[in-house]
């Protein structure tokens, strides 16, 4: 019952936690027994479901099917080329948005005019919602006939891109990038804003460039924010659904089918319970992976 | 850091260009929705013209906006205090009378949001099938309120161990109890954070896109499952559809903008603050 | 009567002992102050005595009560935070009536205690600000209002003065002295700052890894200390210490060699010391001299502070020890020099082999049991 507090570097002093006998347990009990509700029983559903031969349309069919429905995903094409699209579709938009997220937070933490109001401006995209920026690329800047990237292309002479026809990964990409930039960059300038200024100081006394202060000073500081924007991403561009719901619908073909859209898919629209809930385990087997890091690492910032 | 003038003007331009550039397709939006519809998809695309509202009109008159807008509005703020409820004291138990148990708790609470949805789709859709909530508000409130109560539970866990223990002692002294600790020195000490904790869970409900197109359907989608019905429109309908967009993004770009810091705590799950 | 009485208390937390059976006994309008290092418990001690922390083993008792099991807000005391705990969203008004509210004593009684302590600590002109708009030295003065108002039966004070600056510091202590002086209440104090112990105690009870070294009045503690620990710890700069042996015993003498060949017969009680056992001469600084004197240490200077009303001399003998003495502020003394340092014998402590002092033949007179101050109190 006794929680550390550092009061002076190298020096610790315990303090116990208070006296008073309240009862924690019926104050956290309910939170936790909601989640837990919410955690176990679509779960265990899920991995029963992707044991059994189970399909709306075809309600005959019925009984254990073992490890049927995951050796008949495992073998469909369609699963690997949905992971390649998932693994493609998440370091695309890892790398872009990490990439730029630094670059722009190392420009944003420095003063200049009107800064305020420009960051507004750059934030904005995480805060719409995803149908919205998905049709609004969709139909207004990527559409061959009526879009602006069309006409930008057209009066440069440069012909026209049919985006969602002849590169359709690409085109989510970019949309969702677009969305998730802002994230990175909030995330990033706030860590840059703890970077104190006294050692960019003393490493500018020390002779260091602007390059030099960048990739010694500033970047090893991020590290850690940074690992926490990329797994946070991570897990959640794992489940990318909206923006291939509205705009392509996984096509051409399977060209922008991921994961979670091959098991909505299978599930939903194929009415397969079976294997979509067998494609539902796999998707959590991949994402808890993921989430072991980040889970580990936001245990240890609770330590401090 | 001092800069030389003309950095500081290469500085503005680079600053300002990416703004202009993010935020171009959100201005685009908005600005077609003051356009006819036949300007709207006119090419080449037109910066001037002569405003109008009439598409805002048309979606106001239109019961189907408001309807999905109310449902938006019920879901989101319904979400967030059934969140409020349960968290309120969980989180302040385990700020003020931590156990061994806490961080464990608090870590676990946080692993549950790392299911992918997708993962217990066919489940919750057949439970909510079978139990009648499909397509009903209270089902999609549920939802929602459970998968921001472990945002909701962190980020006043973290707002409420910022309170000062001193300032709790020197109340204690004084004589005060329990209760009169919370009403007196806890609500008033960490309502800006309870207040941005309650703004983000509303952004996100509001934006949250995989459950409202799974389980909604005419009566309870909200304003995401709206929009999301018009992705293969016919051209005559942009002008509207943009001024519907607007409204629908508006509200929480506002929200968004104000509690911009607050929002890196609870994204970040206290990692990053 | 606002005394307080600590019977054999024991703090642990889990495994470790914090508080190692401590007795003390606080008196009536005393002014009593725990001082030691960073770690010795003096914190911990202050806050079972306010019931913020619960007592192991062993008895409090506060006015002849014991209150192990009573409340904080019900043991009659009022608390100063070091960090002061001010409620940041209450005016300094507020912040005074608080306690008084929570009371619910009637609005009238309120107003009138908040407006006298305001009066007393002068905060008048600054009752509808809030903690945020105030100096450093004004939060202090809120805090301690906000103790005076409740007329407690003890006021603690949790190193109040550690956050503020030199000059701050020395002001404060000039108040709060004179605070003590005009309620005429019993005061605990912890610091870990021994010139405030020093000038503010009637007694100071020093503190070592959750045990009481000594207690005693200041000057009490400055003569006679029993131990190398309370002779280290007061007195700046710190007292000289002299491994050596001893050479000859007599009764009421004890010869002890010093580096460079000397002797010096130190007036101790020295009954039961063994010829040739090993010993620590301690003496201090300013009761060292320049030139030679009952004994005689040849050093070599390497330090030389000059503060314009005296000067620290900091030498090293043959033997390589440091040695500091303080001189005249016009001293000529330079780096390098060699000098005599005269240790005059009556000026000597001796410390056995275990760290304990031997008992000096003649009591300072000033140095009374404890220095209790005339109360104006009827």
């Amino acid at each position: 019952m006794t929680i550390s507090i550092p009061i002076q570097p190298g020096r610790q002093v315990i303090r116990r936690g208070s006296r008073r006998r309240v009862r924690t347990l019926p104050l956290v009990a309910p939170s936790v027994l909601v989640l837990l509700l919410w955690m176990i029983v679509p779960l265990a559903m899920t991995l029963w479901f992707s044991f059994q031969y189970y399909n709306l349309l075809n309600p005959m069919l019925s009984g254990f099917a073992g490890l049927e429905n995951y050796r008949f995903l495992l073998t469909d094409p369609a699963l690997w080329t949905a992971m390649a699209n998932t693994l493609i579709l998440v370091g695309s938009v890892l790398a872009i948005t990490i990439v730029a997220g630094v670059l722009l937070a190392v420009l944003y933490d420095q003063p200049f005019a009107g800064r305020g109001i420009a960051r507004l401006l750059v934030i904005a995209p995480f805060f719409v919602m995803p149908t919205v920026s998905a049709l609004i690329w969709k139909n207004m800047l990527m559409h061959p006939v009526n879009g602006i990237f069309a006409w930008i292309t057209r009066s440069l002479g440069l012909g026209v891109v049919d985006w969602f026809a002849d590169v359709p990964l690409l085109s989510i990409i970019l949309i969702v990038a677009w969305q998730w930039i802002p994230f990175a960059l909030l995330i990033l300038l706030t860590a840059m804003q703890s970077l104190d200024n006294e050692q960019k100081e003393a490493a500018r006394i020390d002779g260091a460039g602007p390059v030099a202060m960048f990739f010694h000073i500033i970047l090893p500081h991020l590290g850690r924010a940074i690992a926490v924007v990329a797994m946070i991403e991570t897990i959640f561009l794992l489940s990318i659904f909206a923006e291939i719901f509205v705009t392509t619908s996984g096509g051409p073909g399977l060209a922008t089918t991921n994961l979670a859209y091959l098991i909505y898919s299978r599930a939903l629209l194929q009415f397969d319970v079976g294997g979509g809930s067998a494609g539902g385990v796999i998707a959590i087997v991949l994402a808890n992976i993921v989430a072991i890091f980040l889970v580990r690492t936001i245990a240890r910032s609770l330590d401090r | 850091m001092r800069h030389a003038k003309s950095d500081r003007i290469a500085l503005s331009v680079l600053g300002w260009t990416v703004a202009l550039v993010m935020f171009f397709p959100i201005f685009w939006m908005v600005l077609t929705g003051f356009k006819t519809e036949a300007e709207a998809v006119a090419t080449p695309p037109s910066l001037i013209f002569t405003p109008t509202l009439d598409n805002y009109a048309d979606v106001q008159n239109r019961a189907d906006y408001l309807k999905f807008a109310f449902n938006s509005v019920f879901v989101s703020l319904g979400s967030t205090l059934l969140a409020l409820a349960f968290a309120i004291p969980a989180s302040y138990a385990m700020a003020f009378f931590p156990t061994w148990r806490t961080k464990n708790t608090l870590v676990w609470m946080l692993s549950t949001k790392m299911l992918p949805p997708v993962g217990v789709l066919v489940p919750i859709y057949l439970l909510f099938r079978d139990t009648g909530l499909l397509d009903t508000r209270i089902g999609l409130t549920l939802v929602y309120g459970l998968i921001n109560l472990p945002i909701v539970v962190w980020m006043l866990y973290t707002f409420f161990k910022e309170v000062p223990r001193d300032i709790l002692e020197a109340a204690r002294v004084d004589g005060a109890r329990p209760a009169d600790e919370i009403r007196h020195l806890l609500v008033p000490l960490s309502l800006p954070g309870i207040a941005s904790t309650a703004l983000l869970a509303i952004i996100l409900s509001w934006n949250e896109a995989f459950w409202s197109l799974n389980l909604t359907a005419s009566k309870a989608a909200p304003l995401t499952a709206f929009i999301a019905s018009f992705s293969s429109p016919q051209g005559l309908f942009w002008a509207k559809l943009s001024a519907a967009s607007t409204l629908a993004v508006a509200p929480i770009l506002i929200f968004g903008w104000m509690s911009q810091r607050q929002l890196v705590r609870g994204l970040t799950f206290g990692a990053v603050k | 009567m606002a005394t307080v009485v600590l019977k054999q208390v024991r703090k642990s937390f889990g495994e470790l002992e914090i508080i190692k059976g401590v007795d003390l006994e606080v008196r009536d309008h005393e002014f009593v102050v725990f001082v030691g290092p960073s770690g010795c418990g003096k914190s911990t001690l202050l806050r079972l005595i306010a019931g913020l922390e619960d007592i192991t083993s062993g008895e409090l008792s506060i006015d002849g009560r014991v209150v192990n099991d009573v409340p904080p807000a019900q043991r009659g005391i009022a608390m100063v935070f070091q960090s002061y705990a001010l409620y940041p969203h209450m005016t300094v008004a507020e912040n005074m009536a608080f306690g008084l509210k929570l009371a619910r004593e009637d609005r009238a009684t309120i107003r009138q205690k908040v407006a006298e302590a305001a009066r007393i600590l002068q905060l008048e002109p600054l009752l509808e600000r809030k903690p945020k708009e105030l100096s450093g030295g004004q939060r202090q003065r809120v805090a301690i209002g906000r103790a005076i108002v409740r007329k407690p039966k003890v006021f603690l004070f949790d190193e109040p003065l550690s956050n503020l600056d030199a000059a701050l510091r020395v002001q404060m202590r000039i108040e709060i002295a004179r605070l003590h002086h005009e309620l005429d209440a019993t005061m605990i104090y912890v610091t870990h700052d021994q010139v405030e112990a020093m000038t503010l105690a009637d007694k100071i009870v020093v503190l070592n890894a959750g045990r009481v070294e000594q207690v005693g009045s200041p000057l009490e503690l400055y003569h006679h200390p029993q131990n190398l620990f309370v002779a280290g710890f007061i007195g700046s700069p710190k007292m000289n210490f002299l491994a050596t042996r001893v050479t000859a015993v007599e009764a009421g003498r004890a010869h002890v060699a010093l580096p460079g060949g000397g002797s010096v017969a130190v007036p101790v009680r020295a009954e039961g010391l063994a010829a040739d056992a090993a010993v620590t001469l301690g003496v201090r600084p300013e009761h060292l001299v320049a030139g030679p004197a009952d004994g005689t240490v040849p050093a070599r200077v390497f330090v030389v502070e000059r503060l314009g009303g005296g000067t620290y001399v900091y030498a090293r003998t043959e033997g390589e020890a440091m040695i500091v003495v303080e001189v005249d502020g016009d001293s000529p003394v330079q780096v390098g020099d060699r000098i005599d340092i005269g240790v005059p014998a009556e000026a000597c402590h001796l410390f056995d082999a275990d760290g304990n002092a031997l008992p000096r033949n003649r009591r300072h007179p000033l140095a009374q049991p404890d220095r209790t101050h005339a109360s104006t109190a009827p």
